[in-house]
Protein backbone atom coordinates (compact mmCIF):
# COMPACT_ATOMS: atom_id res chain seq x y z
CA UNK A 1 0.00 0.00 0.00
CA UNK A 2 1.26 3.13 -1.31
CA UNK A 3 -0.89 5.33 1.71
CA UNK A 4 1.47 6.57 4.43
CA UNK A 5 0.40 5.09 7.87
CA UNK A 6 -0.94 7.52 10.66
CA UNK A 7 1.76 7.11 12.88
CA UNK A 8 5.00 5.14 13.19
CA UNK A 9 6.03 3.36 16.27
CA UNK A 10 9.20 4.58 15.67
CA UNK A 11 11.06 7.54 14.04
CA UNK A 12 14.69 6.25 12.99
CA UNK A 13 17.04 8.84 11.29
CA UNK A 14 19.65 10.89 10.75
CA UNK A 15 21.18 14.25 12.74
CA UNK A 16 23.68 15.37 10.48
CA UNK A 17 26.22 18.41 12.46
CA UNK A 18 26.44 20.70 9.78
CA UNK A 19 29.16 22.62 12.03
CA UNK A 20 31.85 19.35 12.29
CA UNK A 21 31.17 18.20 8.63
CA UNK A 22 34.74 18.11 7.14
CA UNK A 23 33.20 17.43 3.77
CA UNK A 24 35.63 14.35 3.57
CA UNK A 25 33.14 12.16 1.66
CA UNK A 26 33.82 9.21 3.39
CA UNK A 27 30.05 8.62 4.35
CA UNK A 28 29.09 8.87 0.44
CA UNK A 29 31.79 6.01 -0.07
CA UNK A 30 30.86 3.84 3.04
CA UNK A 31 27.06 4.14 1.54
CA UNK A 32 27.87 2.84 -2.07
CA UNK A 33 30.25 0.41 -0.73
CA UNK A 34 27.65 -1.06 1.89
CA UNK A 35 24.70 -0.60 -0.38
CA UNK A 36 26.45 -2.16 -3.82
CA UNK A 37 27.25 -5.48 -2.06
CA UNK A 38 24.56 -6.14 0.58
CA UNK A 39 20.67 -5.17 0.16
CA UNK A 40 19.08 -5.19 -3.01
CA UNK A 41 20.06 -4.10 -6.67
CA UNK A 42 24.15 -2.84 -6.48
CA UNK A 43 24.33 0.81 -7.03
CA UNK A 44 25.85 0.98 -10.56
CA UNK A 45 28.69 3.29 -12.15
CA UNK A 46 28.12 4.29 -16.20
CA UNK A 47 31.80 4.79 -17.89
CA UNK A 48 33.46 4.81 -14.43
CA UNK A 49 36.78 5.01 -16.11
CA UNK A 50 35.83 6.87 -19.31
CA UNK A 51 34.96 10.38 -20.32
CA UNK A 52 31.99 10.76 -18.72
CA UNK A 53 31.64 8.71 -15.31
CA UNK A 54 27.97 8.97 -14.10
CA UNK A 55 26.51 6.15 -11.31
CA UNK A 56 23.87 5.93 -8.42
CA UNK A 57 24.03 7.20 -5.12
CA UNK A 58 22.53 7.48 -2.07
CA UNK A 59 24.33 9.99 -0.58
CA UNK A 60 25.73 13.27 -1.79
CA UNK A 61 27.96 15.80 -0.15
CA UNK A 62 27.19 19.14 -1.43
CA UNK A 63 29.42 22.56 -0.33
CA UNK A 64 28.17 25.99 0.39
CA UNK A 65 29.59 29.59 0.79
CA UNK A 66 27.90 31.43 3.35
CA UNK A 67 28.83 35.26 3.60
CA UNK A 68 26.57 37.01 6.48
CA UNK A 69 26.35 40.52 6.41
CA UNK A 70 29.29 41.44 8.18
CA UNK A 71 32.47 39.08 8.87
CA UNK A 72 34.03 36.56 6.91
CA UNK A 73 31.85 33.73 4.62
CA UNK A 74 32.25 30.55 5.60
CA UNK A 75 31.99 27.04 3.60
CA UNK A 76 29.39 24.41 5.10
CA UNK A 77 29.53 21.21 3.50
CA UNK A 78 26.52 19.81 3.37
CA UNK A 79 25.76 15.89 3.42
CA UNK A 80 22.22 14.91 1.65
CA UNK A 81 20.25 11.88 1.44
CA UNK A 82 16.63 10.55 2.18
CA UNK A 83 15.12 12.06 4.83
CA UNK A 84 12.38 9.24 5.76
CA UNK A 85 9.60 11.84 5.96
CA UNK A 86 6.87 11.81 7.85
CA UNK A 87 4.77 13.25 4.74
CA UNK A 88 6.45 11.34 2.19
CA UNK A 89 5.72 12.92 -1.29
CA UNK A 90 7.58 9.97 -2.86
CA UNK A 91 5.73 7.35 -1.27
CA UNK A 92 1.80 8.42 -2.14
CA UNK A 93 2.35 8.93 -5.63
CA UNK A 94 4.18 5.23 -6.43
CA UNK A 95 1.67 2.98 -8.63
CA UNK A 96 2.41 0.12 -7.79
CA UNK A 97 2.84 -0.27 -3.71
CA UNK A 98 6.57 -1.00 -4.17
CA UNK A 99 7.61 2.55 -1.94
CA UNK A 100 6.35 2.15 1.52
CA UNK A 101 6.87 4.27 4.90
CA UNK A 102 7.30 1.13 7.81
CA UNK A 103 5.01 1.45 10.55
CA UNK A 104 7.48 -0.20 12.71
CA UNK A 105 10.29 2.11 12.43
CA UNK A 106 9.65 5.01 9.91
CA UNK A 107 12.03 4.36 6.96
CA UNK A 108 11.20 4.19 3.23
CA UNK A 109 12.22 1.97 1.22
CA UNK A 110 11.45 0.50 -1.92
CA UNK A 111 10.20 -3.15 -2.48
CA UNK A 112 12.68 -3.62 -5.89
CA UNK A 113 10.72 -6.37 -7.26
CA UNK A 114 7.40 -4.21 -7.63
CA UNK A 115 9.08 -1.15 -9.27
CA UNK A 116 8.32 -0.54 -12.39
CA UNK A 117 11.44 2.62 -12.89
CA UNK A 118 8.51 4.93 -13.83
CA UNK A 119 10.26 7.84 -11.75
CA UNK A 120 8.00 9.71 -10.66
CA UNK A 121 9.08 9.05 -7.36
CA UNK A 122 12.21 10.86 -7.73
CA UNK A 123 10.13 13.89 -9.14
CA UNK A 124 7.71 14.02 -6.25
CA UNK A 125 10.98 14.18 -3.93
CA UNK A 126 12.36 17.83 -3.41
CA UNK A 127 15.77 16.75 -1.85
CA UNK A 128 16.87 14.63 -4.94
CA UNK A 129 17.24 11.73 -2.53
CA UNK A 130 15.98 9.19 -4.95
CA UNK A 131 18.33 7.92 -7.91
CA UNK A 132 17.16 5.62 -10.26
CA UNK A 133 19.70 2.80 -11.42
CA UNK A 134 20.70 3.13 -14.82
CA UNK A 135 21.79 -0.91 -15.15
CA UNK A 136 18.70 -2.61 -12.93
CA UNK A 137 15.70 -0.06 -14.12
CA UNK A 138 15.04 0.39 -10.41
CA UNK A 139 14.81 3.07 -8.17
CA UNK A 140 17.68 3.45 -5.29
CA UNK A 141 17.40 5.33 -2.43
CA UNK A 142 18.83 5.20 1.36
CA UNK A 143 17.60 2.38 3.11
CA UNK A 144 19.17 3.82 6.32
CA UNK A 145 21.18 0.29 6.27
CA UNK A 146 18.02 -1.56 7.36
CA UNK A 147 20.44 -4.39 7.02
CA UNK A 148 22.56 -2.77 9.36
CA UNK A 149 20.42 -1.41 12.01
CA UNK A 150 18.38 -4.89 12.95
CA UNK A 151 21.38 -7.20 12.27
CA UNK A 152 22.06 -9.39 15.13
CA UNK A 153 24.55 -10.65 13.06
CA UNK A 154 26.72 -7.37 13.50
CA UNK A 155 28.78 -6.06 16.47
CA UNK A 156 26.68 -4.17 17.95
CA UNK A 157 28.75 -1.00 17.70
CA UNK A 158 28.13 -2.02 13.71
CA UNK A 159 24.36 -1.77 13.95
CA UNK A 160 24.33 1.67 12.62
CA UNK A 161 24.11 2.82 9.13
CA UNK A 162 27.61 2.72 7.35
CA UNK A 163 27.88 6.26 7.00
CA UNK A 164 27.29 7.29 10.61
CA UNK A 165 29.87 4.02 11.63
CA UNK A 166 32.58 5.70 9.05
CA UNK A 167 32.33 9.50 9.84
CA UNK A 168 35.66 10.28 11.06
CA UNK A 169 34.20 13.59 12.43
CA UNK A 170 31.56 12.29 13.81
CA UNK A 171 29.04 14.74 12.70
CA UNK A 172 26.49 11.88 11.58
CA UNK A 173 23.87 10.58 14.08
CA UNK A 174 21.74 7.57 14.11
CA UNK A 175 18.54 7.30 16.46
CA UNK A 176 15.20 7.35 17.33
CA UNK A 177 13.69 11.35 16.71
CA UNK A 178 10.12 10.08 17.53
CA UNK A 179 11.41 9.37 21.49
CA UNK A 180 12.16 13.13 23.32
CA UNK A 181 14.34 11.55 25.11
CA UNK A 182 16.64 9.63 22.80
CA UNK A 183 20.13 11.30 22.33
CA UNK A 184 19.77 12.41 18.94
CA UNK A 185 16.24 14.08 19.94
CA UNK A 186 17.94 15.79 22.65
CA UNK A 187 21.21 17.11 20.24
CA UNK A 188 18.39 18.33 18.15
CA UNK A 189 16.89 20.47 20.90
CA UNK A 190 20.14 21.59 21.91
CA UNK A 191 21.45 22.88 19.13
CA UNK A 192 18.25 24.55 17.23
CA UNK A 193 17.82 21.45 14.77
CA UNK A 194 16.34 22.21 11.24
CA UNK A 195 14.17 21.15 8.64
CA UNK A 196 15.32 21.38 4.85
CA UNK A 197 12.34 22.56 2.78
CA UNK A 198 9.54 22.95 5.46
CA UNK A 199 7.39 24.61 3.15
CA UNK A 200 7.51 21.90 0.75
CA UNK A 201 5.12 20.32 3.58
CA UNK A 202 7.27 16.70 3.70
CA UNK A 203 7.84 16.94 7.72
CA UNK A 204 11.18 15.14 7.45
CA UNK A 205 12.42 13.21 10.12
CA UNK A 206 16.52 13.44 9.76
CA UNK A 207 17.47 17.05 11.31
CA UNK A 208 20.43 19.19 10.17
CA UNK A 209 22.35 21.12 12.95
CA UNK A 210 22.84 24.47 11.98
CA UNK A 211 26.70 25.39 12.18
CA UNK A 212 27.46 27.59 15.27
CA UNK A 213 28.54 31.00 15.28
CA UNK A 214 32.32 31.54 14.85
CA UNK A 215 34.33 33.15 17.88
CA UNK A 216 34.71 36.57 17.37
CA UNK A 217 38.08 38.37 17.39
CA UNK A 218 36.85 41.79 18.20
CA UNK A 219 38.99 41.78 20.85
CA UNK A 220 42.21 39.82 20.70
CA UNK A 221 43.34 41.27 24.30
CA UNK A 222 42.64 43.37 27.19
CA UNK A 223 46.02 44.98 26.92
CA UNK A 224 46.26 44.92 23.45
CA UNK A 225 45.33 49.15 23.54
CA UNK A 226 48.02 49.63 25.94
CA UNK A 227 50.81 47.81 23.54
CA UNK A 228 52.91 50.22 21.42
CA UNK A 229 51.49 50.61 18.04
CA UNK A 230 53.07 47.69 14.73
CA UNK A 231 54.72 49.82 12.82
CA UNK A 232 53.13 49.75 9.81
CA UNK A 233 55.86 51.81 7.25
CA UNK A 234 57.70 49.08 6.00
CA UNK A 235 61.72 49.08 6.71
CA UNK A 236 64.93 47.96 5.00
CA UNK A 237 64.97 47.18 1.93
CA UNK A 238 61.52 47.27 0.96
CA UNK A 239 61.28 50.41 3.27
CA UNK A 240 64.26 51.90 0.98
CA UNK A 241 62.50 50.67 -2.43
CA UNK A 242 59.14 52.93 -1.01
CA UNK A 243 61.03 55.83 -0.16
CA UNK A 244 62.24 55.61 -3.99
CA UNK A 245 59.02 55.27 -5.73
CA UNK A 246 57.43 57.96 -4.55
CA UNK A 247 60.22 59.98 -5.00
CA UNK A 248 60.07 59.24 -8.59
CA UNK B 1 12.18 18.32 -16.23
CA UNK B 2 13.76 16.12 -19.05
CA UNK B 3 11.83 15.90 -21.69
CA UNK B 4 11.65 12.58 -22.52
CA UNK B 5 10.10 12.09 -26.34
CA UNK B 6 8.14 9.02 -24.98
CA UNK B 7 6.37 11.21 -22.51
CA UNK B 8 5.70 14.37 -25.06
CA UNK B 9 4.13 11.71 -27.72
CA UNK B 10 2.48 10.02 -24.77
CA UNK B 11 0.61 13.18 -24.05
CA UNK B 12 -0.17 14.62 -26.88
CA UNK B 13 -1.68 11.49 -28.61
CA UNK B 14 -3.31 10.23 -25.96
CA UNK B 15 -5.10 13.49 -24.88
CA UNK B 16 -6.24 13.75 -28.62
CA UNK B 17 -7.02 10.11 -28.82
CA UNK B 18 -9.12 10.64 -25.30
CA UNK B 19 -10.75 13.98 -26.48
CA UNK B 20 -12.00 12.26 -29.50
CA UNK B 21 -13.52 9.45 -27.86
CA UNK B 22 -15.09 11.70 -25.65
CA UNK B 23 -16.87 13.59 -28.32
CA UNK B 24 -17.46 9.83 -29.85
CA UNK B 25 -19.36 8.51 -26.64
CA UNK B 26 -21.46 11.32 -26.50
CA UNK B 27 -22.44 10.12 -29.91
CA UNK B 28 -20.97 13.48 -31.56
CA UNK B 29 -20.78 12.89 -34.69
CA UNK B 30 -23.89 10.21 -35.19
CA UNK B 31 -21.47 7.27 -37.25
CA UNK B 32 -22.11 3.97 -37.88
CA UNK B 33 -20.58 0.82 -40.06
CA UNK B 34 -17.47 1.85 -42.10
CA UNK B 35 -17.50 5.23 -41.27
CA UNK B 36 -17.63 4.36 -37.12
CA UNK B 37 -14.79 1.89 -37.26
CA UNK B 38 -12.61 4.55 -38.87
CA UNK B 39 -13.53 7.11 -35.84
CA UNK B 40 -12.81 4.35 -33.47
CA UNK B 41 -9.79 2.94 -34.65
CA UNK B 42 -8.16 6.79 -34.96
CA UNK B 43 -9.12 7.51 -31.37
CA UNK B 44 -7.75 3.50 -30.14
CA UNK B 45 -5.30 4.13 -32.12
CA UNK B 46 -3.89 7.51 -30.69
CA UNK B 47 -5.23 6.92 -27.42
CA UNK B 48 -3.60 3.24 -27.24
CA UNK B 49 -0.25 4.18 -29.08
CA UNK B 50 -0.30 7.32 -26.58
CA UNK B 51 -0.24 4.69 -24.09
CA UNK B 52 2.23 1.92 -25.61
CA UNK B 53 4.63 5.01 -26.01
CA UNK B 54 4.30 5.75 -22.16
CA UNK B 55 5.79 2.69 -21.26
CA UNK B 56 8.80 3.15 -23.43
CA UNK B 57 10.68 5.43 -20.22
CA UNK B 58 9.82 2.37 -17.65
CA UNK B 59 12.51 0.70 -16.19
CA UNK B 60 10.68 -2.44 -16.43
CA UNK B 61 7.93 -2.17 -19.02
CA UNK B 62 7.11 -6.30 -18.63
CA UNK B 63 5.60 -4.91 -14.95
CA UNK B 64 3.78 -1.95 -15.81
CA UNK B 65 0.44 -4.20 -15.17
CA UNK B 66 1.16 -3.46 -11.10
CA UNK B 67 0.76 -0.08 -11.88
CA UNK B 68 -3.42 -0.65 -11.68
CA UNK B 69 -2.58 -1.69 -7.92
CA UNK B 70 -2.66 1.82 -6.10
CA UNK B 71 -5.05 3.77 -7.11
CA UNK B 72 -6.83 4.96 -3.57
CA UNK B 73 -3.70 6.72 -3.69
CA UNK B 74 -1.75 7.80 -6.34
CA UNK B 75 -3.10 9.79 -9.65
CA UNK B 76 -0.35 7.53 -11.86
CA UNK B 77 -2.34 4.28 -11.08
CA UNK B 78 -5.87 6.22 -11.27
CA UNK B 79 -4.49 7.33 -14.91
CA UNK B 80 -3.79 4.03 -15.73
CA UNK B 81 -7.17 2.07 -13.96
CA UNK B 82 -9.29 4.84 -16.26
CA UNK B 83 -7.35 4.56 -19.18
CA UNK B 84 -7.61 0.91 -19.33
CA UNK B 85 -11.76 0.98 -18.55
CA UNK B 86 -12.35 3.70 -21.09
CA UNK B 87 -10.98 2.10 -23.92
CA UNK B 88 -12.63 -1.45 -23.05
CA UNK B 89 -15.69 0.78 -22.52
CA UNK B 90 -15.37 2.85 -25.95
CA UNK B 91 -14.35 -0.16 -27.54
CA UNK B 92 -17.74 -2.16 -26.60
CA UNK B 93 -19.65 1.31 -27.58
CA UNK B 94 -17.40 1.46 -31.20
CA UNK B 95 -18.35 -2.56 -31.97
CA UNK B 96 -22.19 -1.56 -31.57
CA UNK B 97 -21.79 0.69 -33.82
CA UNK B 98 -19.77 -0.86 -36.54
CA UNK B 99 -20.81 -4.01 -36.34
CA UNK B 100 -25.22 -3.70 -34.89
CA UNK B 101 -25.76 -0.37 -36.14
CA UNK B 102 -26.87 0.55 -32.41
CA UNK B 103 -25.82 3.16 -30.19
CA UNK B 104 -25.89 1.80 -26.29
CA UNK B 105 -25.71 5.47 -25.47
CA UNK B 106 -25.83 5.26 -21.46
CA UNK B 107 -22.29 3.12 -22.46
CA UNK B 108 -21.64 5.74 -24.67
CA UNK B 109 -21.83 8.50 -22.20
CA UNK B 110 -19.80 6.15 -19.34
CA UNK B 111 -17.03 6.16 -21.86
CA UNK B 112 -16.76 9.31 -22.67
CA UNK B 113 -16.88 10.20 -18.62
CA UNK B 114 -13.95 7.66 -18.22
CA UNK B 115 -11.68 8.95 -21.54
CA UNK B 116 -12.60 12.70 -19.41
CA UNK B 117 -11.38 10.92 -16.11
CA UNK B 118 -8.11 9.83 -17.94
CA UNK B 119 -6.79 13.30 -19.39
CA UNK B 120 -7.96 14.61 -15.72
CA UNK B 121 -5.46 12.15 -14.10
CA UNK B 122 -2.93 12.47 -16.26
CA UNK B 123 -2.72 16.44 -15.58
CA UNK B 124 -2.93 15.94 -12.28
CA UNK B 125 0.30 13.38 -12.18
CA UNK B 126 1.68 16.69 -12.92
CA UNK B 127 -0.78 18.86 -10.44
CA UNK B 128 0.02 17.22 -7.62
CA UNK B 129 4.04 17.86 -7.31
CA UNK B 130 4.82 20.70 -4.79
CA UNK B 131 8.53 20.08 -5.96
CA UNK B 132 7.76 21.40 -9.37
CA UNK B 133 6.00 24.79 -8.45
CA UNK B 134 4.99 25.33 -12.25
CA UNK B 135 2.73 22.60 -12.69
CA UNK B 136 1.34 22.75 -9.19
CA UNK B 137 -1.86 24.84 -9.85
CA UNK B 138 -5.61 24.27 -11.46
CA UNK B 139 -4.37 25.63 -14.64
CA UNK B 140 -2.60 22.38 -15.18
CA UNK B 141 -5.75 20.14 -15.56
CA UNK B 142 -7.96 23.23 -17.15
CA UNK B 143 -5.20 23.08 -19.87
CA UNK B 144 -5.04 19.36 -20.54
CA UNK B 145 -8.98 18.79 -20.68
CA UNK B 146 -9.13 22.12 -22.66
CA UNK B 147 -6.49 20.84 -25.17
CA UNK B 148 -8.01 17.39 -25.53
CA UNK B 149 -11.69 17.95 -25.76
CA UNK B 150 -10.54 21.24 -28.51
CA UNK B 151 -8.22 18.67 -30.17
CA UNK B 152 -11.10 15.80 -29.51
CA UNK B 153 -13.35 18.48 -31.21
CA UNK B 154 -11.28 18.81 -34.74
CA UNK B 155 -11.11 15.26 -34.96
CA UNK B 156 -14.65 14.67 -34.34
CA UNK B 157 -15.36 17.47 -36.98
CA UNK B 158 -17.46 19.65 -34.10
CA UNK B 159 -16.47 22.61 -36.42
CA UNK B 160 -18.15 25.13 -33.48
CA UNK B 161 -17.32 23.33 -30.64
CA UNK B 162 -13.28 22.88 -31.99
CA UNK B 163 -13.54 26.59 -32.90
CA UNK B 164 -14.91 27.88 -29.29
CA UNK B 165 -13.00 25.47 -27.66
CA UNK B 166 -9.66 25.79 -29.04
CA UNK B 167 -9.55 29.40 -28.15
CA UNK B 168 -10.24 28.86 -24.89
CA UNK B 169 -7.71 26.45 -24.51
CA UNK B 170 -5.12 29.22 -25.78
CA UNK B 171 -6.53 31.40 -22.87
CA UNK B 172 -5.62 28.84 -20.42
CA UNK B 173 -2.50 28.04 -22.28
CA UNK B 174 -1.33 31.58 -21.90
CA UNK B 175 -2.48 32.09 -18.63
CA UNK B 176 -0.55 29.20 -17.73
CA UNK B 177 2.97 30.48 -19.14
CA UNK B 178 2.42 33.76 -17.30
CA UNK B 179 2.00 32.20 -14.17
CA UNK B 180 4.63 29.59 -14.49
CA UNK B 181 7.03 32.09 -14.94
CA UNK B 182 6.93 33.54 -11.98
CA UNK B 183 5.88 30.04 -10.14
CA UNK B 184 9.20 29.20 -8.27
CA UNK B 185 10.08 32.50 -7.18
CA UNK B 186 6.97 33.09 -5.47
CA UNK B 187 6.96 28.97 -3.81
CA UNK B 188 8.79 30.10 -0.80
CA UNK B 189 11.70 27.30 -1.80
CA UNK B 190 15.32 28.58 -2.44
CA UNK B 191 18.66 27.72 -1.79
CA UNK B 192 18.43 29.23 1.56
CA UNK B 193 15.84 26.99 2.80
CA UNK B 194 16.60 23.96 0.78
CA UNK B 195 20.09 24.54 3.04
CA UNK B 196 18.69 26.10 5.88
CA UNK B 197 21.44 28.38 6.00
CA UNK B 198 19.68 31.81 4.68
CA UNK B 199 19.74 32.34 8.37
CA UNK B 200 23.14 32.99 8.64
CA UNK B 201 23.80 34.97 5.50
CA UNK B 202 23.24 34.48 1.55
CA UNK B 203 24.07 30.93 0.26
CA UNK B 204 25.87 29.96 -2.87
CA UNK B 205 26.96 26.45 -4.24
CA UNK B 206 30.33 26.30 -3.90
CA UNK B 207 31.53 23.32 -4.92
CA UNK B 208 28.83 19.96 -6.54
CA UNK B 209 29.30 16.93 -4.87
CA UNK B 210 30.28 15.50 -8.57
CA UNK B 211 32.28 16.46 -10.43
CA UNK B 212 30.19 14.60 -13.59
CA UNK B 213 26.53 14.28 -14.35
CA UNK B 214 23.97 12.58 -12.25
CA UNK B 215 20.30 11.01 -12.79
CA UNK B 216 19.34 13.65 -10.78
CA UNK B 217 20.68 16.88 -13.34
CA UNK B 218 19.43 14.48 -16.01
CA UNK B 219 16.08 14.25 -15.69
CA UNK B 220 15.35 17.08 -13.51
CA UNK B 221 17.50 19.96 -14.25
CA UNK B 222 17.52 20.28 -17.75
CA UNK B 223 18.43 23.56 -18.64
CA UNK B 224 19.55 23.16 -22.38
CA UNK B 225 15.72 22.68 -23.48
CA UNK B 226 15.05 26.44 -22.53
CA UNK B 227 17.15 27.78 -25.15
CA UNK B 228 14.11 28.32 -27.72
CA UNK B 229 11.66 28.69 -25.06
CA UNK B 230 9.96 31.98 -26.86
CA UNK B 231 10.19 31.07 -30.30
CA UNK B 232 8.53 26.98 -29.35
CA UNK B 233 5.81 29.56 -27.42
CA UNK B 234 4.79 31.10 -30.62
CA UNK B 235 5.10 28.29 -32.84
CA UNK B 236 2.72 26.07 -30.38
CA UNK B 237 0.19 29.06 -30.15
CA UNK B 238 0.22 29.74 -34.00
CA UNK B 239 0.63 26.07 -35.01
CA UNK B 240 -1.36 24.21 -32.01
CA UNK B 241 -4.64 26.66 -31.41
CA UNK B 242 -4.73 30.02 -34.00
CA UNK B 243 -4.10 27.69 -37.06
CA UNK B 244 -6.53 25.18 -36.80
CA UNK B 245 -9.52 27.75 -35.83
CA UNK B 246 -8.71 29.97 -38.99
CA UNK B 247 -8.71 26.49 -41.42
CA UNK B 248 -12.00 25.75 -39.33
CA UNK B 249 -13.29 28.93 -40.44
CA UNK B 250 -12.39 28.82 -44.12
CA UNK B 251 -15.06 26.79 -46.30
CA UNK B 252 -15.35 22.98 -45.40
CA UNK B 253 -12.98 20.74 -47.41
CA UNK B 254 -10.96 17.27 -46.00
CA UNK B 255 -7.71 18.63 -46.66
CA UNK B 256 -7.86 21.39 -44.86
CA UNK B 257 -9.41 20.00 -42.05
CA UNK B 258 -6.72 17.21 -42.25
CA UNK B 259 -3.93 20.41 -41.92
CA UNK B 260 -5.95 21.66 -39.15
CA UNK B 261 -5.28 17.99 -37.27
CA UNK B 262 -1.76 18.06 -38.16
CA UNK B 263 -1.03 21.46 -37.47
CA UNK B 264 -2.61 20.93 -33.71
CA UNK B 265 -1.17 18.05 -32.91
CA UNK B 266 2.35 19.45 -33.94
CA UNK B 267 1.62 22.61 -31.87
CA UNK B 268 0.72 20.93 -29.31
CA UNK B 269 3.89 18.72 -29.27
CA UNK B 270 5.55 21.75 -29.02
CA UNK B 271 3.81 23.05 -25.99
CA UNK B 272 4.54 20.17 -24.20
CA UNK B 273 7.92 20.08 -24.92
CA UNK B 274 8.00 23.35 -23.24
CA UNK B 275 5.73 21.93 -20.50
CA UNK B 276 8.27 19.69 -19.19
CA UNK B 277 11.88 21.63 -20.53
CA UNK B 278 10.37 24.62 -18.52
CA UNK B 279 9.54 23.34 -15.44
CA UNK B 280 12.03 23.71 -12.91
CA UNK B 281 12.40 21.16 -9.75
CA UNK B 282 13.29 22.37 -6.85
CA UNK B 283 16.17 20.15 -6.73
CA UNK B 284 17.73 21.84 -9.04
CA UNK B 285 18.06 24.76 -5.92
CA UNK B 286 20.77 22.40 -4.35
CA UNK B 287 23.02 22.22 -7.44
CA UNK B 288 22.71 26.10 -7.68
CA UNK B 289 20.84 25.57 -10.82
CA UNK B 290 17.18 25.91 -12.05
Amino acid sequence: MTTLPDTTTRKLGLVIDLDTCVGCHACVIACKGWNTENYGAPLSDEDPYGAAPSGTFLNRVHSYEVTPDAGAAQLVHFPKSCLHCDNAPCVTVCPTGASYKRVEDGIVLVNESDCIGCGLCAWACPYGAREMDAAEGVMKKCTLCVDRIHNENLPEEDRVPACVRTCPAGARHFGDLGDPTSAVSLLVKERGGMDLMPEQGTKPVNKYLPPRPRDRLDEVDVLAPLLAPVADEPGGFLGWLDRALERL
Amino acid sequence: MHPAPSVIIFTTLSGAGFGLLFWLGLGLPAVSGWVALAFYALACGLAGGGLMASTFHLGHPERAWKALRQWRSSWLSREGVCSVAALLVMAVHGAGLVFFDTRLAVLGWLGAALALGTVFTTSMIYAQLTSVPRWRTPLTPALFLGVALGGGALLAGQVTAAMVLLALAALVQVAWWRRGDVALATSGSDLASATGLGRIGAVRSFAPPHTGTNYLLREMVHEVGRKHAARLRVIALALGYALPVVLLALPFSHALAALAVLAHLAGIAAARWLFFAEAEHVVGLYYGRR
